[in-house]
């Protein structure tokens, strides 16, 4: 097993509460259900939108957000999987696609390679 | 982890109605951005954290929380509720001042102002249902546009009115001092009713849609109820319609989920807890010498929960009760149902007379009942050929698939000439 990290990108914006609850109820099943079949490594932790960008050997600190909304990094979990492929499989039943977002799919780097 | 179905609705209402207080209503916006933002935050957090014990307690932290920023950033360059003015103004005061608008009580109180505000009379009938729909029962603009089966752009425009017309009132409608609390309490009453009927003769063809429409109007109605000044006679009679009417639900669908009149429901699937309920209001509402229209629906509401099946109907009370919502609110739909009444209790050529006889009749032809009344005596009296024309007038005006099934069967039955004689509405002619 190798592992990797998701990381939800955009996907947020203006839902009816309905939605909302629509939305976080599947986000809740997704997980779990990746949690039941043993893939996921740290269910992760959701990221405010916002913060402080330090930059160049000046240390300049600039105010967040540091990307387009739909850009934004919003949180991350990190997966167990066979390989790449699979992995990508997993993220596909992530809710996010729903409302426009994205996850990105990156492999952990190994000590051996 | 068992979250209500519905929860972050009927939070957001609560949410609102609390919130506007405290920015005042020409903030309803800004409100309702807040709200927003403790749904996002909810969201992101819920679905990796799991649901909080108390879900509804921490909305409504976020929300006061959120209301905290707001002031403290805003309180230079914004008014806000006039009422608490100088409470918000120092740190002091404001957060016990903000604490205090987050108390249960305080929040009921909250929703009941925005109840009444929402039925400003500047605006239109429908404008109030869908306002209230939208800002109390935390529907979307969609979603209020589907349970009206309304166009999105349409439903856009009556909402954003009628928040302008909310957000220019100046201040919430005062439910302890207003003086016009007798007045306004009748809009309020009459708007819950249309919501309801909405749900339940509405055209919206999701069952779902319907049960839930209905259960908000209770729910509002409901809170009438708690508020000593607007739980009058006529706030107890419009509650106990709601709930003898609702009692029927589970059994307007079959299992196969074809509709099924009045005359055919299997009454055992009718909520035995609800009609309990409608009568228990309905003793209430007898208090006192006024006699509204909801207090003569739920009446007959109420005669038909007495009959355990369709024949052992007492269709002499009501006819009576029908002729005396005539007299108080005369509509060419209570006069169709009072000519149904009429043709179950005289037969079939009454029936047919009563419906000529309706004044304003073209106001109906929309409506696909009322062909399908007319389809119906007229198979009864054995003329099948103009009982299957009207029956095809009520497809072409069908609103929903379920309708369209339901006349689609009765053309049918005009074609089965042996069938339609022991349908059983006929069997008590």
């Amino acid at each position: 097993m190798s592992e990797f990290v998701f990381l939800y990108r955009g996907g947020e914006g203006g839902r009816s509460p309905e939605r909302a609850q629509q939305t976080m109820q599947k986000w809740m099943a997704w997980l779990k259900d990746l949690g039941a079949k043993g893939h996921i490594k740290d269910q992760g932790q959701p990221l405010e939108r916002s913060g402080k960008l330090v930059k160049g050997k000046q240390k300049i600190v600039t105010d967040g957000p540091f990307a387009e909304a739909k850009d934004v990094v919003g949180g991350y979990t990190l997966i167990e999987a066979r390989d790449l492929a699979q992995a990508v499989e997993l993220s596909k039943g992530c809710p996010i696609f729903e409302v426009d977002g994205a996850v990105e799919v990156r492999p952990v780097m190994k000590m051996n390679v | 982890m068992g979250l209500d179905e519905h929860l972050f609705r009927r939070e957001a209402g609560r949410m609102v109605a609390t919130l506007t207080r405290i920015f005042g209503v020409h903030n309803l916006a800004l409100a309702e951005d807040v709200v927003q933002d403790a749904f996002c935050r909810a969201l992101e957090v819920w679905k990796f954290r799991g649901v909080p014990d108390n879900p509804s307690a921490w909305l409504m932290t976020t929300a006061k929380n959120r209301a905290l920023d707001v002031l403290r950033r805003d309180r230079t360059v914004r008014n806000f509720a006039p009422e608490l003015g100088r409470l918000l103004e120092s740190e002091w005061t404001l957060v016990p001042a903000v604490e205090e608008q987050f108390e249960p009580h305080a929040i009921r109180d909250d929703e009941l102002r925005m109840m009444f505000s929402c039925c400003h009379p500047k605006l239109t009938e429908e404008a109030q249902v869908a306002l209230s729909l939208h800002i109390l029962c935390g529907f979307s603009v969609d979603e209020v546009a589907g349970a009206f089966v309304s166009s999105h752009a349409a439903m856009e425009k009556r909402i954003t009115r009628a928040k302008k017309v909310l957000a220019r009132s100046k201040k919430l409608f005062d439910i302890v001092r207003g003086e016009d609390f007798t007045v306004r309490l009748p809009a309020v009453q009459r708007a819950l009713y249309l919501l309801f009927n909405e749900g339940y003769h509405g055209a919206s063809p999701e069952s779902a849609v319907r049960t839930e429409l209905c259960g908000e109007a209770m729910r509002l109605a409901g809170l009438l109820r708690e508020y000593p000044p607007a739980s009058t006679p006529a706030t107890f009679a419009l509650g106990a319609l709601m709930c003898l009417h609702a009692a029927r639900l589970p059994a307007r669908l079959d299992s196969s989920g074809d509709l099924r009149s009045l005359f055919d429901q299997d009454r055992s699937r009718w909520d035995v807890g609800l009609v309990a309920e409608g009568q228990r209001l309905l003793d209430l509402s007898a208090a006192g010498p006024v006699l509204t229209e909801y207090h003569v629906e739920a009446a007959i509401a109420w005669v038909h929960t007495t009959a355990h099946e369709a024949g052992d109907t007492d269709w002499n009370t009501i006819v009576s009760l029908y002729d005396k919502l005539l007299a108080i609110r005369a509509s060419p739909v209570v006069a169709l149902n009072r000519a149904i009444a009429i043709a179950e209790r005289d037969g079939p050529q009454r029936g047919l007379e009563e419906v000529h006889a309706i004044a304003d009749s073209g106001r109906l032809v929309h409506y696909p009942f009322f062909h399908a009344a007319l389809g119906e005596f007229e198979l009864r009296c054995g003329r099948h050929e103009t009982a299957r024309d009207h029956f095809r007038r009520a497809l072409a005006v069908a609103r929903n698939t379920m309708e369209r099934q339901f006349f689609e069967h009765r053309i049918g039955a005009c074609e089965r000439p042996t069938t339609s004689w022991h349908c059983s509405s006929c069997a008590n002619e």
